[in-house]
């Protein structure tokens, strides 16, 4: 047996004996370590070559937004970075409903980091007629209807039509919606009464 | 002269058999191929699946010669294709008429492996590179499902991607990085589209490659679930409840084939849409990356998986019990070959309890595809003593517990069955 063994290691141009395996077992070790590091470093292209490019980045600048015309108890809609961002002008009856239903809602208090410093107040906003939040559903990324009738179950606010999310008139998510977080609030600005800036804000304030 | 001809086409023949094995590969894998003589119905959807394949393979390539892969140009290329091109609406319609059609000859190929125990061994790794064609399939149709560019399409991939950022820690880089981009858009569709027209397609021939090689390595199981090459003629060796494949089988298959195209011909002739199912209505409305469509649901093969999705309600503010669910309903199919502790294999020798698992578990796989069609409130909701939880969504949750202990307790039923006795020799 031992010879078989022997055997299979030597061919015929070396003795049993000249063979040294644990030299053998070396080379096969960093053999195979070498070209795994090759082909990790291969890989990196390959796999980065998927990431966002510059031209994608480049895309995401800030956009300004003109709301002069917005009128109360309507909303706009802003493309940034190829997403919808809203801007709802709140009346003062539907800011007065934003703040009875927090017992309905899955973080009233806005633990969760899903808006700017600023904007970590009751009414989610720079000014509380505005509200600025980015259209997409934190469950899986549709984009939700509006809902602004309220009715005496209901104070109004957006529903997602992919699986049922619903959230209030300052985005925060209800209780029993599949979406886990309160929509998101992107960075902006106000750069003159009716200017919106999205996308970018003042650093030096926050 | 006859003889002569005949001499040289020996003479080729021999000089190919030197040098590549093309008698012996016909022989191994066709004419001295043999299978058990008891196929019946449930036997056709293996080379169906094969026929479907190769349609939707010769389909798509003539398609790729007029198709865009351009978010700005994809939509009208495809109406380009419907309405310009000759013959143009035929190949697109056999195309995604033959992508759904795939899913019902793979579903039911499937579910005769489980009634039939062809799972078990000696043919686990056939199972598992099944399950293999099965996970890349569902891969082809989500990415081929993007590429019309329609608003079903946008959205569709947004939702299934999305589900990537779900993972922990890493998941919001890692559904930018499979987009290549902050949200769906030209650079996805781009890769979708090399994904859908070459990476997948070679892995899927490499897999039905092996599938096949596997089982004619082992031979194929049958109704009765007995191991033919268990009685053997003594002078030939030949499994004597064997036929040779070819004439036989190639001849009964040949008769399935035709049955197959008449179902599948007047589907693409006549209903190509089918009623919304195979081509959903909203895909007609060109993608807009700023208004979701009222309702949004995946075709009908994904929507059983969906319906679980939807159904697992999340931890915390994380959605990836739902999603690990989604994913453990379809992988749950590899774990069979080690789930199944019954002495049979065939569901002709099972007893009442197993049958009645299945049928638990068909029932509920239907009715999750349906919910998964439909809105989450489409019946309504329950009063307060349930907490106004929507119906559809209670059921949905019932039918994925029943779908989960269906593989869950396997092991514990098909322990407990009263099976009967098996045959020696193979039964009509």
């Amino acid at each position: 047996m031992s010879e078989n063994k022997i055997d299979n290691n030597c061919l015929s141009f070396c003795q049993p004996s000249e063979v040294d395996l644990q030299k053998r077992d070396f080379l096969v070790k960093a053999t195979a370590a070498t070209g795994a590091v090759g082909v990790a470093a291969v890989a990196v292209p390959f796999v980065g070559s998927m990431l966002p490019s510059e031209r994608a980045k480049a895309a995401g600048a800030p956009v300004e937004v003109d709301i002069s015309k917005l009128k109360p108890g309507e909303k706009m809609t802003a493309e940034w970075r190829g997403q919808p961002v809203w801007i709802v002008r709140r009346t003062p009856e539907m800011l007065a409903k934003l703040v009875k239903h927090d017992d309905q809602l899955s973080d009233p208090n806005l633990e969760v980091p899903q808006q700017p410093e600023y904007c970590k107040n009751k009414d989610r906003s720079i000014k509380p007629e505005f509200a600025v939040m980015l259209g997409t559903c934190t469950h899986l990324g549709c984009s939700p209807n509006d809902n602004f009738v309220a009715t005496a179950e209901w104070d109004g606010g957006f529903v997602c039509p992919c699986h049922g999310s619903k959230f209030d008139l300052s985005g925060r998510v209800f209780k029993g919606s599949p979406a886990p977080k309160n929509l998101l609030i992107p960075p902006h600005q106000y750069l003159t009464d009716t200017t919106l800036l999205i996308g970018e804000d003042k650093k030096a304030e926050a | 002269m006859a003889t002569n001809k005949k001499t040289i086409a020996a003479g080729v023949l021999d000089w190919v058999d030197a040098r590549f094995p093309l008698t012996s590969t016909i022989k191994g894998h066709l004419t001295e191929y043999y299978a058990p003589k008891n196929f019946n119905f449930w036997y056709f959807f293996g080379s169906l699946a094969l026929l479907v394949l190769v349609l939707q393979i010769v389909t798509g390539i003539f398609l790729t010669m007029n198709y865009k892969p351009d978010a700005e140009l994809a939509f009208a290329s495809v109406e380009y294709i419907m309405r310009d091109v000759f013959g143009g609406n035929i190949i697109r319609y056999m195309h995604s008429t033959g992508a759904s059609m795939f899913f019902v000859v793979v579903y039911l190929h499937m579910f005769r492996g489980i009634i039939y125990g062809s799972y078990r061994t000696p043919r686990e790794l056939i199972w598992l590179f099944g399950v293999g064609i099965f996970l890349v399939l569902m891969g082809e149709a989500f990415f081929g499902y993007l590429l019309p560019w329609g608003q079903m399409s946008y959205w569709g991939a947004q939702v299934i991607v999305n589900l990537f950022s779900t993972v922990p820690f890493i998941g919001p880089d890692l559904s930018e990085w499979l987009r290549g981009d902050y949200l769906v858009s030209d650079a996805t569709l781009n890769r979708f589209f090399a994904f859908h027209v070459i990476a997948l397609p070679l892995v899927l021939l490499g897999l039905v490659a092996v599938h096949i090689v596997a089982l004619h390595e082992v031979g194929s199981n049958n109704p009765d679930g007995v191991e033919i090459k268990a009685t053997k003629d003594k002078a030939t060796g030949i499994p004597l409840d064997g036929i040779p494949f070819h004439p036989y089988y190639s001849v009964k298959d040949l008769v399935g084939v035709v049955a197959f195209l008449m179902v599948f011909f007047a589907i693409v002739f006549f209903m190509p849409e089918m009623g919304g199912y195979f081509l959903e209505a909203n895909n007609f409305v060109p993608a807009d990356p700023l208004k979701t469509p009222a309702h949004i649901a995946p075709v009908w093969y994904f929507t059983p998986y969906y319906s679980i999705l939807r159904a697992v309600p999340p931890i915390g503010i994380s959605q990836f019990p739902g999603v690990v669910a989604m994913g453990l309903s379809v992988v749950a199919f590899a774990f069979l070959p080690w789930l199944d502790k019954s002495p049979v294999k065939s569901i002709r020798y099972r007893g009442k309890l197993y049958k009645r698992w299945l049928a638990a578990f068909v029932v509920s796989f239907v009715i999750l595809g349906y919910l998964g069609t439909v809105p989450g409130d489409i019946w309504g909701q329950f009063g307060s003593w349930l907490g106004r939880a929507d119906r559809a969504t209670v059921l949905a949750r019932i039918c994925s517990v029943v779908y989960f202990a269906f593989f869950a307790l396997m092991p514990w039923y098909t322990k407990k069955d009263q099976t009967k006795p098996v045959p020696e020799r193979v039964t009509y």
